[in-house]
């Protein structure tokens, strides 16, 4: 039998028509696998539920280190600048320079340490109380804790900042305890390497839940499949609302995670305000930005499809070699 | 339209199925398969419908080598087949129209000439008032019509039955047989194995008998 020619208009006309089945059978099965899973939510929450909490580790973490990072960087930028001034500068000296620098825009507060006081802190948290009493006069310079305009907030500013207080002549050395603000930089790195690790291994995890449900249903529907096969259906045809099943359990579950960190950052806000209303400041906790929920959401269908795919590919190879 | 060359089937497990067979089947014809049990009448079905490949020799359909066909290729081949089934595998879960709709959705066919094709089948095995049924509520005959409309929906040149009357009396056999013809009528090569001697003997067709895998009578063909 030959096959009769057919017009360019009748192939185009075909062609669209079968984009149409195409998209049809697209939409059918993502209606009817959802449609499954609303036929027993108890199940599909349960794998939800797995595949949210598997996920919802490397999004709490990264949450962390973000706030974490903010909060480094609050912290250094509102840092103080302790500046001792040269010995034998006398505190009205000190004043006039301290309500000076006080105008600058780069500074917000510059607020003198008299001799006495410092000494008075320094008999405090030192526990040298009875030999400074030794002393006959008080050996302390001056001191000016300055602290920089919110805006300075890079540590090359920083930086610019102090080596300008250090060229004016009246001051000896400065000091700025950068150390613990280093330290935490150090932390975030690590933290930030410990998510890759963890994000890896949750998706492995991810792929082994969506996969394990998707070998049940593929089991379950056993017969369905074999009479699909018999009827001329191809691999991908079979596959499609398999895959779809997937892609709603990573969505849903992203969704699902999404929320959580939503609802933990917002019981995280309260005890961050008290906390920061004892600095006499405000810190918002950052919750996931825009591209970050894109990320754990089209993470999440992703990795659904995905390991519904593997398990797909895996049971119908054994299926056909079993037949 | 249907030719097998020489063709050997050897299962591992029990030995050869089929044993040199050869015989051709025109276009348009209508024969019967016949023979004990195990003689290996499911199994050359099965060649032809690709679940199963020969050990040796060729099978031919519509002058297509399938031993050239790709695995890709399986499904394209199965859609110009209807096959019946004794157990008529019907989705238990799926209406009448839907479990008779599906060669044609897997086809991607568009939903509105689903449904004209779906009720012309139907109305031609006389079930198209249980078009919204489940399987489930019908009796055997009945579910073993819904298996011919699924079989005959896609108008493929050419049908398999595997013992299709297997399971229901003789009144109902003869309708099933009835059905057979009409399709015959209208030019399609139908293949049908069956133990329903009585039945087939007063019809005028091809007849061939397999026995322990050999073509042991032929009562047509070339």
């Amino acid at each position: 039998m030959k096959k009769p020619l057919r017009s360019r208009a009748r192939q185009q006309r075909s062609l669209s028509v079968r984009l149409d089945a195409w998209l049809g059978h697209h939409r059918d099965s993502a209606l009817l696998t959802l449609q499954r899973l609303s036929k027993a939510p108890l199940a599909a929450a349960m794998t939800v539920a797995a595949m949210a909490v598997a996920l919802l580790l490397p999004a709490s973490l990264y949450v962390l280190t973000d706030n974490l990072k903010a909060l480094g960087g609050y912290w250094e930028g509102s840092a103080a600048i302790s500046v001792f001034l040269q010995p034998g500068i006398e505190e009205t000296t000190a004043a006039d320079l301290a309500t000076q620098w006080q105008a600058r825009s780069d500074i917000t507060r510059a607020q003198v340490v008299s001799r006495a006081q410092g000494l008075k802190e320094f008999r405090e948290y030192s526990g040298l109380g009875v030999a400074l009493d030794q002393l006959t006069e008080n050996p302390l310079p001056v001191v000016i804790a300055v602290n920089p305009a919110p805006q300075i907030i890079s540590e090359t500013q920083l930086t610019h900042l102090i080596t300008g207080l250090e060229q004016i002549t009246e001051v000896d050395f400065t000091r700025l305890d950068t150390e613990w603000a280093r330290r935490l930089q150090a932390l975030v790195k690590l933290l930030e390497r410990a998510l890759w690790l963890l994000s890896l291994a949750l998706a492995a995890g991810v792929l082994l839940v969506v996969g394990n449900t998707i070998r049940l249903e593929i089991e379950n529907q056993r017969d369905e499949i074999e009479v699909m096969h018999l009827v001329g259906a191809t691999t991908g045809f079979i596959r499609r609302p398999f895959l779809y099943s997937g892609a709603w359990y990573g969505l849903l579950s992203g969704v699902a995670a999404w929320a959580m960190v939503w609802l933990a950052v917002v019981l995280m806000q309260i005890p961050a305000d008290r906390l920061a209303e004892s600095y006499q400041s405000v810190f918002h906790v950052r919750a996931l930005g825009p591209l970050a929920s894109v990320l754990l959401i089209g993470g999440g269908a992703a990795l659904g499809i995905l390991g519904s795919w593997i398990a797909v590919e895996h049971h119908l190879g054994t299926m056909r070699a079993r037949r | 339209m249907i030719r097998f060359e020489r063709v050997w089937k050897r299962f591992p497990e029990r030995g050869d199925a089929l044993k040199d067979l050869s015989f051709e089947l025109a276009s348009g014809e209508m024969a019967f398969l016949t023979g004990h049990s195990g003689a290996g009448k499911s199994t050359l079905l099965r060649l032809i419908g690709l679940m199963e490949r020969p050990s040796r020799g060729q099978v031919l359909v519509n002058r297509m080598n399938l031993s050239d066909l790709p695995p890709r290729k399986i499904p394209h081949h199965r859609r110009q087949l209807g096959m019946i089934f004794q157990d008529h595998h019907l989705l238990p879960n799926r209406t009448v129209f839907e479990n008779v709709a599906l060669p044609l959705v897997v086809a991607g066919m568009t939903r509105k000439e689903i449904g004209k094709r779906v009720r012309a089948a139907l109305d031609q095995v006389g079930l198209l008032r249980f078009e919204r049924a489940l399987p489930i509520t019908l009796s055997g005959g009945e579910k073993q019509r819904v298996g011919i409309a699924r079989a005959v929906v896609a108008r493929p040149p050419v049908i398999l039955a595997d013992e299709p009357t297997g399971n229901l009396d003789p009144e109902l056999s003869r309708e099933i047989f009835a059905l057979f013809e009409r399709f015959h009528d209208v030019g399609v090569t139908l293949l049908i194995a069956t133990h329903n001697i009585d039945i087939i003997e007063r019809m005028p067709y091809r007849v061939m008998r397999l026995h322990d895998g050999r073509l042991e009578a032929d009562s047509g063909g070339w």
